[in-house]
């Protein structure tokens, strides 16, 4: 049995087989195939994989795209950001090389885990159809659009949560880079403060207050599971809304990032 | 949370391992000692039929299905909010206004999630537990921070770990809405340790994927152990 042969076969029919095979289970792998295991456990290994490739439906794979595109979106921005000179100050470049780092990593996931199924990285015009015509040279705009973004990012994640629930798998990834995108929010928010001087701006939502409102809109929320919680254990209203962030719909988020892709 | 078993993640450093090692040998003998104490004390005690030393805690358990789900965030909810109520009621040496403003918020969302859990669940909800903090040294900022940390952490690696096991969509969105939440504390406490560096979102918890730990609860249960007096068991959460 010669496990390579069958993997060209299977290339012929699905383009990226070898690269989501690889992905999908290195471990695996490399604990089998490279120990010599019984030749007798390779089919085993080679079905295990196809079965884990196809097992994602056809909601999962427009999901995936779905996030694909905010990263690719994420991913160009900072380099963009990272490699433009006078732009974030020393003291902030550990920040933004590393979210920059995190943004890269997740783009080549998703490529890797759609395979052929991945949808081409569009063009993007970062000054908002000229809205912010500073965003690279001025550190202000820069953290502005950057926390913009990420919390963006934040809901666009959560609402998309309830479409995998049918692929407990993909809705583990889904949420692991979710928490992801809420730390990078966290960090560019307290950045956006310090440098807009609006203190009132923390790590956290609080109401509906944000650079950009359509970006905020519904995050004063608080009916929760159906239950309105306004006043619990006496906090403010400030402090509910602060204690829960919102989901976006995938048609509020494409509104939202739709300026920012050109084709 | 390095300790813990996760997906793909960086190893922990030996030190912190030593510390698990000698955490979980130290809890098996507390552990010893307790029930020693309690078959004592009801060898002695004929006429009480559920004998109970107070504050030395019960056993609890979380349940399962979805409810199972909620009470176990339940309960980790229950840790954070004694905790920060403690960090306020008794700040550290040298707490700035900046650091209490966070502190103060965080305090607040926490118990905001843990009142939220309890109205929800209503009768189903699991019982107060009683927290076991003696470790945490309040009146020092490393400590402080530090047990904050690996709180917030754990709350991200919790919930994402637990939301494979969630079959109801309103559930799920709900944790959701709640775990970015302690993404963002985790990132802010991080910073404040290591101001503006990557440590918000450092590789000990975020892998070369990009990824956030997910951790599944039976875990979490054995990492938090150390600060809870009773005995959770969640065997069936999610089944």
């Amino acid at each position: 049995m010669d496990i390579f042969k069958i993997i060209d076969e299977f290339q012929k029919i699905d383009g990226d087989a070898a690269g989501r095979l690889e992905h999908a289970s290195r471990r695996f792998f490399m604990n089998r195939v490279s120990r010599k295991l019984a030749a007798a456990a390779v089919p085993v290994a080679f079905a295990t994989i196809v079965n884990k490739a196809y097992a994602q439906s056809a909601k999962a794979i427009d999901v995936l795209n779905y996030a694909l595109t905010l990263e690719y979106l994420e991913d160009e921005f900072y380099k963009a950001g990272n490699a433009a000179a006078n732009l974030i100050p020393a003291s902030d470049k550990a920040i933004f090389t590393q979210i920059g780092k995190h943004e890269t990593a997740h783009v080549a996931f998703l490529v890797k885990a759609l395979g052929a199924k991945a949808i081409a990285k569009p063009s993007f015009d970062f000054t908002y159809k000229g809205n912010f015509g500073t965003v690279f040279t001025d550190y202000k705009t820069f953290v502005t659009v950057s926390s913009a973004l990420e919390d963006t990012g934040v809901r666009a994640y959560k609402g998309q949560a309830g479409e995998l629930i049918a692929d407990p798998q993909i809705l583990e990834y889904a949420l692991q880079v979710h928490s992801v995108e809420a730390r990078h929010a966290a960090v560019a928010r307290r950045l956006a403060a310090t440098v807009t001087g609006n203190a009132a701006m923390k790590g956290w939502i609080t109401l509906n207050q944000g650079a950009v409102a359509p970006i905020y809109a519904g995050e004063q929320n608080t009916t929760q599971g159906g239950v309105d919680i306004k006043g619990l254990a006496s906090k403010s209203d400030a402090a509910v809304t602060e204690a829960f962030d919102e989901p976006l719909t995938m048609e509020q988020v494409l509104a939202i990032a739709g300026p920012f892709i050109k084709a | 949370m390095n300790k813990l078993k996760t997906k793909g993640n960086n190893p922990g450093h030996d030190e912190e391992k030593n510390t698990t090692v000698n955490r979980r040998l130290f809890l098996r003998s507390a552990g010893l000692a307790t029930s020693m104490g309690t078959i004592i004390l009801s060898a002695c005690n004929d006429d009480d039929p559920d004998p109970m030393i107070p504050g030395t805690g019960d056993t609890v358990d979380l349940g399962s299905g979805d409810i199972g789900v909620l009470n176990y965030a339940y309960a980790l909810e229950q840790l954070e909010a004694a905790f920060y109520t403690q960090v306020i009621a008794t700040p550290y040496a040298g707490m700035t206004d900046a650091e209490k403003t966070i502190l103060t918020d965080i305090r607040d969302h926490e118990i905001i999630h843990r009142d939220f859990f309890k109205t929800a669940l209503g009768s189903k909800a699991i019982k107060g537990l009683t927290p076991n903090f003696s470790t945490i040294d309040f009146t020092k900022r490393d400590a402080v921070l530090g047990a904050a940390k690996l709180f917030e952490d754990t709350g991200v690696a919790a919930y994402n770990g637990a939301g494979r096991l969630i079959k109801d969509t309103g559930y799920l969105l709900l944790a959701g809405k709640i775990v970015s939440v302690e993404a963002r504390h985790a990132a802010v406490i991080r910073d404040l340790i290591n101001p503006k560096s990557a440590d918000f979102a450092g590789d000990d918890v975020v892998n070369a994927d990009g990824f956030d730990k997910a951790v599944p609860p039976a875990d979490i249960l054995a990492a938090v152990k150390a600060y809870v007096k009773d005995s959770v068991t969640g065997a069936n959460v999610g089944k």
